[in-house]
């Protein structure tokens, strides 16, 4: 029983992640009506900005916090110069274009801060285990993701639902057109919006850096995993990319700890251990093409 | 017509020139590994050993100067493989050397000891095929075939007396043949064998919660190069450090010691070479590195300067005519040179015949992390493929 709320707790901390990440894209790409592929890079960039900023103030807190700002302006920055001259083109443009920017921010990466890894400690107060139930630990930064995580995913619905911009955001998912219409800023929501993403997906991650290692490309693999997730949950919408980034993490989860044991009932004990990675590998993808049968649009899309 | 004589006339003469400046020409070496990415401190370490080795050797083989031209396999067998293609074909290198992972030599293998008929000296990777049935006279190891190292350790274990282990290691050519080698010795219980997904699972939550339930007497190991030091810190964020040791090959080095720190510190490994171990040819290469360096080397390093010196003691006993590669290949299956492990001889399937230590992870008086050797966990080892091979 602890076994099980352990492993789940682990689904959930991969999953926060994960939202935090699909949660930008899946904005630009419902109010935007863009593709951005280099969404990834800005995970990467976040995180690279948080080992600088975290060697500067030798603090993980205050690099952390610091580093935010400074990846929503790279994410201003890079909607000024680049993306704003895509929105009028079609998908394929835009999949180039920002396909460029990920070779660009690669090598930015490398010309900057050099060609090897590098890596952020977890901070010393958080580096031990806390007991989540009374002789159940549970490492205390992994506990650490999933309250930041959950504290970014109500903020986030907060902002969506309630608040001005929250409701010119909502507007822009479903008529973009007629928002433009009625007067609305379009330019400064969609810089604004954009920004937003890249700090979430600064947050992400600069979070995921003292699990695993600051590295080129490290946005590149689970790019692929957030743009799953905002198919599954429809596109444009916040609900449904935290629906689906919790039944991934819960998946990947499963997987990897409850696989290999319901394949051994069957199959030989190594050929178990060797399929079960290659298998939860599959299921995410025979997921959301289920859920594409079922529901085109994705659990919450919007029905066109 | 007239023009068309001229041509040739001129090809002619320039082939006729051109014959003897070959003959002149330097040696060329080849060099695979990862330079970039996550991985490439493995890399640089490998580079660093190899131009240690050339300035050994006064940057001549057999009286002639040798250049050395590194490629980048961006830790992708795709990669690996054009590079390869394109050192043999284009470049015409005489020997090619380098390959960190299993996965990447087994992609460029082919185009190398078949298609391009060089003579190639894996530095690291020993996938199980080419020490078997995949075997080749044009393929040298200066390193070890992947299941050897943890049967050493697991030889260990058994004397150690740990009754139960739990294994976790990356689906990949070398993971699972590093499984395999430590299942071949190791007598206690398997408790469970976990394969994670290669390389981009850097999260070991789920495979750590399943260890602490499963309470091991030990938990094994095979994370090369930045998945090492990610693993290590996860298992002390985990708690788990304080109650099931860690026991591993190629996870706890001098690569990934600086980033795992303290953490490392009193954890066991297996290998055929480590920093301390006796003989002027080793002495001479550590402290010159650590000279010029400031850091310790690793085995990988170890492995591509023996890689260097291996040609340099062919080519010297041909005096610098690699022509005939019949020759060439009897002399270097003589392994006629110091190694810094101490000497070796070659196995049928050109892996050597040798030696494996126990190390641990320990801080040097200076408090820089390092390994030193504990025991010698079994004496001229052979590989278990060995047999499969068809040559003599």
């Amino acid at each position: 029983m602890e076994y099980l709320l352990l492993q789940v707790l682990n689904g959930v901390q991969l999953g926060l992640l994960m939202f935090l990440l699909a949660a930008g894209l899946t904005l630009t790409l419902g109010i935007m009506d863009l593709v951005n592929l280099a969404h990834g890079s800005l995970y990467m960039i976040g995180a690279y900005i948080a080992w600088t900023l975290i060697g500067v103030t030798d603090s993980f807190v205050l690099g952390a916090l610091l580093a935010l700002p400074a990846t929503f302006l790279v994410g201003v920055a890079v909607e000024i110069v680049v993306i704003r001259r895509l929105y009028a083109r079609d998908h394929l443009t835009q999949v180039l274009a920002t396909f460029g920017l990920i070779l660009f921010f690669n090598e930015l990466v490398r010309a900057l801060w050099g060609p090897g890894g590098k890596s952020i400690a977890v901070p010393t107060f958080l580096n031990r285990t806390i007991e989540i139930l009374p002789g159940v630990p549970y490492p205390a930064y992994r506990f650490a993701i999933i309250v930041v995580g959950a504290a970014v995913a109500i903020l986030l619905a907060w902002l969506v639902a309630r608040t001005r911009l929250g409701m010119l955001i909502r507007a822009g998912a479903s008529n973009r057109r007629m928002i433009g219409a009625l007067g609305v800023n379009i330019e400064l929501l969609f810089s604004l919006v954009f920004g937003l993403g890249a700090v979430f997906a600064g947050l992400a991650g600069l979070m995921a850096a003292p699990i695993a290692s600051v590295r080129i490309g490290m946005g590149d693999d689970i790019l692929i995993l957030a743009l799953v997730i905002i198919v599954i949950g429809g596109i444009g919408s916040i609900k449904g990319a935290f629906i689906a980034a919790m039944v991934v993490g819960q998946i990947d989860i499963v997987g990897r700890a409850f696989l290999p044991d319901m394949l051994k009932t069957f199959m030989s004990s190594s050929a178990a251990s060797s399929a079960a990675p290659a298998i939860s590998q599959v299921l995410v993808y025979v997921l959301m093409a289920a859920v594409l049968v079922w529901r085109p649009t994705g659990l919450f899309g919007q029905r066109t | 017509m007239k023009n068309r004589l001229f041509g040739t006339a001129t090809i002619a003469a320039a082939m006729a020139l051109g014959l003897p400046a070959m003959a002149q020409s330097p040696i060329k070496v080849g060099f695979v590994s990862t330079f970039s990415g996550p991985q490439a401190a493995i890399g640089e370490d490998m580079r660093r050993s190899v131009e240690l080795a050339k300035e050994h050797l006064g940057g001549k083989m057999g009286g002639k100067p040798f250049e050395i031209i590194y490629e980048d396999d961006q830790f992708k067998p795709d990669v690996g493989k054009a590079r390869s293609e394109k050192l043999v074909q284009q470049d015409k290198v005489n020997f090619i050397s380098g390959y960190i992972w299993s996965n990447v030599l087994l992609a460029s293998l082919k185009t190398v000891v078949d298609e391009g008929d060089t003579i190639l000296i894996s530095a690291n990777a020993g996938p199980s095929a080419i020490a078997g049935e995949l075997c080749n006279k044009n393929f040298f190891s200066t390193s070890w075939q992947n299941d050897q190292t943890p049967m050493a350790m697991g030889d260990y274990l058994n004397t150690k007396g740990v009754k139960s282990l739990y294994l976790v290691g990356p689906n990949y050519a070398a993971g699972k043949d590093m499984l395999a080698g430590v299942k071949r010795t190791y007598k206690g219980k398997i408790v469970s064998e976990d394969f994670t997904k290669w390389p981009d699972q850097l999260d070991f939550s789920a495979e750590l919660t399943k260890i602490a339930a499963a309470k091991p007497d030990g938990i094994f190991i095979f994370y090369p190069g930045a998945h090492g030091v990610q693993f290590v810190k996860q298992w002390a964020q985990s708690g788990l450090n304080k109650t099931v040791p860690l026991y591993q090959v190629f996870s706890i080095d001098a690569i990934t010691l600086p980033q795992q720190g303290d953490l490392a510190l009193g954890t066991l490994g297996a290998q055929e070479w480590v920093n301390d171990l006796p003989g002027e040819a080793n002495k001479k290469y550590v402290e010159d590195f650590k000279k010029k360096h400031g850091v310790y080397p690793s085995y990988y390093g170890a492995q591509s300067y023996d890689a260097i010196m291996l040609m340099a003691s062919a080519a010297d006993a041909l005096k610098g005519d690699l022509s005939n590669k019949d020759k060439v290949r009897a002399e270097m299956k003589k392994a006629n040179f110091k190694s810094v492990r101490g000497d070796f001889k070659y196995g049928n399937n050109n892996f050597p015949i040798q030696n494996f230590y126990i190390q641990e992870a320990v801080k040097d008086p200076q408090g820089m992390m390092t390994v030193k050797t504990i025991a010698t966990a079994v004496k001229n080892a052979v590989d278990p493929f060995a047999e499969k091979c068809p040559m003599k």
